[in-house]
């Protein structure tokens, strides 16, 4: 089957050459179809019907994958979609300003989140509420970003998640930056070393920083693991509009390894994640993943997806859905039984109760918190803005205004 | 402000000879010395500045005496240089990165505004960001484009960032340290035009106790008018005054040290007395830090001022060619005639 790499022509042709390269009608439509395919270098150790395939390259870093593994991990996935979905229903009821929906995309974040170990460092973009699951955020903490009341509330240096970085591909030097003190730092070189993962999507990889995170990782042998999730768009625009290489491709260009995963494989996630960590604290990075997913929802909930991609592609990676291959695989080979699936349910239905009764009880900041850390030693003239200010504001009390 | 605290314990032949006469450039490169020494988590990263020693040579024998983990010779890669260094100061360092010269700051323009900046408000107070941004800026040494500039004006308008410049050898020394202890990040503008100038060499006694790092400094005393300049545009503004004390005229010069943020006391209570104030900078007036300044003090001396604020600047151009600057380029005319129309209003 026609993949979207095979839209580009590694030989030149004639006229210009960004037109040799365009696709043909009939490519674009393989294409599509092939979108849920990943091309033949994806490694897969879990099929969308849920079989498990055998794979003598990463099988060693699941060998050890019981039942109750898989179990904690579908676990995972549906809490996850379903504050996902909690939360972008709040967004609906005018309960949040906007949401980012993950919907898709669990088991990419899930399986790389679950390779971490607790000394790992994780640069989120905004879109990894996954992720910061695993890092022991509650959902809850991702609120006062959407509501307005905060920028992030979580503790970045306790959980390892730093902050929401909503500047496209900022993060990825950020990252770079903290897996070379993490080398300076001695911590890299044997089974105990640290390493950082970094999440960004397809449409960073355009971003120059993206481009100068990955010389600088290079060139520094830092720990980092540079993980793509590739969900085919970035807001209306799809990923060949950024690059006319399968993005793992582009590794090999900056001296490191490239590997392109099911990213709705948590199983093949994890392996693959774990190996790239693996190499990254022995002293081996950094690594690039490009987890192939697809965003099942809109970009945000401004966002309105039926005015740039076809019903039919969502529908068809519907069929890919990265929860769904684990449960019938947990059903079919008696990883699971159906009491195991109404308890996990039932703890999704509570978690999307305490979601909705925080969210509803969150109260508005107070005025001064926007004056309070612009600084962490004092600014006399910011601190006389804000006394003016608040003795402005000390002027309506009463409610005489 | 807490005092700064500031190694002086340097071996018995540092305190042997604590005062010695440095150019601006060489007290900038034994500041830095003193701060690797006193805190192994400051590193020094940029372009060219380990081997080569910088450009400017303002990291000369750092990376030979620190080791190549602690001097970085960096990817040429300005938003690199910042971005990366946003990392490692989460991580714990102190990173010093220079930026080769002014008009190269822009690829970085977007780590520093919306990472360095706001990390620390972003996080309410959880992530401190504690990095040093030098920048060599400033005109008259003919170059060619983008090597001239005074951007300080972007960087002082962005909440987050503090902003220094210096204009001599001795504040040279101790306030590169004082920017490194810091834990907020500083925009640290060194007038490069004067780096290994002979006649702005100092008597730079190590063993002294600096002045704070944010705050003016008035130094020259009159009661004439007031002229408030920074970085290179101090020594125009004491050569104006030595000039005008021909004509009679006692010009006060505060050097203004910290641009953000900005410590206008002494140049408010300076106005007080004189009722007249210029401000001098080689950066385009056009909403600036001369702007800001003109506007505070007009708030706060307004019963006291017997003439409008009057700004000597760079034009609202871009730099020009280097057979122009002279023109560009405040100079001591262009001062005294200022001087000169203050007095006459």
């Amino acid at each position: 089957m026609s993949s979207p790499e095979q839209w580009t022509h590694p030989e030149p042709r004639e006229g210009p050459a960004a037109t040799a390269a365009a696709p043909t009608a009939e490519q674009v439509i393989a294409g599509l179809r092939a979108t849920s395919e990943g091309g033949p270098e994806l490694v897969q150790l879990l099929t969308p019907e849920g079989e498990r395939v055998q794979n003598p390259r990463f099988d060693r870093y699941v060998a050890e994958v019981t039942a109750a593994d898989l179990r904690a991990l579908y676990r995972d996935m549906v809490l996850v979609r379903r504050a996902d979905r909690e939360a972008n229903a709040l967004q609906r009821q005018g309960q949040l300003g906007i949401w980012v929906p993950l919907l898709g995309q669990e088991a990419a974040q899930i399986g790389a989140g679950r390779a971490m170990r607790p000394a790992d460092m994780a640069f989120p973009s905004y879109r990894e509420h996954g992720v910061a699951w695993t890092k022991g955020i509650h959902p809850k903490e991702l609120l006062g970003i959407f509501r307005g009341t905060d920028h992030g509330s979580w503790d970045s240096a306790e959980t390892r998640f730093h902050p929401y970085t909503i500047v496209i591909g900022n993060q990825v030097l950020n990252a770079a930056g903290y897996a070379m003190g993490q080398r300076f730092d001695g911590k890299v070189g044997d089974d105990d070393g640290e390493a950082t993962m970094v999440f960004f999507g397809d449409g960073a990889t355009s971003q120059g920083d993206v481009h100068e995170g990955f010389v600088w990782a290079a060139v520094y042998d830092a720990p980092l693991v540079f993980f793509c999730q590739n969900n085919q768009w970035a807001i209306s625009e799809p990923t060949e509009r950024q690059s006319r290489l399968p993005l793992y491709q582009r590794a090999r260009g900056y001296g490191f390894p490239g590997i392109r995963v099911d990213g709705n494989d948590v199983l093949a996630t994890l392996a693959v994640s774990r190996w790239a960590l693996d190499e990254c604290r022995h002293g081996n990075g950094p690594v690039l993943i490009e987890a192939f997913t697809y965003r099942m929802d809109a970009h945000t909930t401004t966002d309105d997806p039926t005015r740039y991609r076809h019903s039919d592609e969502l529908e068809a990676w519907k069929l890919k859905d990265p929860i769904e291959r684990v449960r019938v695989h947990l059903v079919r080979y008696g990883g699971a039984d159906q009491g195991f699936f109404e308890s996990v349910q039932a703890e999704a239905d509570a978690l999307a109760v305490e979601l909705r009764e925080f969210c509803f009880a969150m109260p508005d900041p107070p005025p001064r918190q926007m004056f309070d850390h612009v600084y962490a030693e004092p600014s006399p003239v910011l601190d006389a803005q804000r006394d003016e200010f608040l003795a402005y504001t000390a002027g309506f009390a009463g409610g005489e205004h | 402000m807490a005092a700064p605290v500031l190694n002086k314990a340097d071996g018995a032949a540092a305190s042997a000879r604590s005062v010695q006469s440095l150019t601006l450039g060489k007290a900038l490169n034994l500041g830095l010395r003193a701060a690797m020494e006193a805190d192994p988590k400051v590193l020094v990263m940029g372009e060219d500045v380990g081997k080569l020693g910088g450009v400017f040579r303002i990291t000369d024998g750092l990376q030979k005496d620190f080791g190549e983990h602690r001097v970085l010779d960096t990817p040429l890669a300005e938003s690199g240089i910042i971005g990366t260094a946003v990392g490692l100061a989460v991580r714990g360092f102190r990173p010093v990165c220079e930026i080769q010269f002014d008009g190269f700051i822009f690829p970085a323009f977007d780590q520093i505004v919306s990472q360095v900046a706001k990390l620390h408000a972003r996080t309410l107070g959880r992530v401190k960001v504690p990095m040093v941004i030098r920048v060599p800026f400033g005109g008259g040494i003919g170059a060619v484009e983008h090597h001239s500039e005074s951007p300080e004006s972007y960087f002082a308008h962005t909440a987050g960032l503090k902003v220094v410049a210096c204009s001599n050898a001795v504040d040279a020394y101790w306030m590169i340290q004082q920017a490194i202890r810091c834990d907020d990040p500083v925009l640290f503008f060194e007038p490069k035009r004067f780096y290994h100038s002979g006649f702005l060499k100092a008597d730079v006694d190590t063993a002294a106790t600096p002045a704070p790092l944010f705050a003016s400094r008035v130094v020259r005393r009159g009661h004439t008018a007031t002229v408030v300049a920074y970085g290179p545009s101090i020594k125009v503004a004491l050569d104006a005054a030595t000039a005008a004390e021909d004509e009679g005229h006692a010009l006060e010069v505060i050097d203004l040290r910290t641009l953000s943020p900005l410590d206008l006391g002494p140049v408010f209570e300076s106005v007080r007395r004189t009722g007249r104030l210029i401000v001098v900078s080689e950066a385009p007036a056009e909403s600036s830090l001369t702007s800001e300044i003109a506007a505070r003090v007009q708030q706060e001396c307004f019963y006291s001022l017997e003439a409008p604020v009057l700004r000597v600047t760079g034009f609202d151009t871009p730099y020009p060619a280097a057979k122009l600057e002279e023109h560009f380029l405040p100079d001591l005319d262009r001062v005294l005639d200022a001087v000169d129309r203050s007095l006459a209003w």
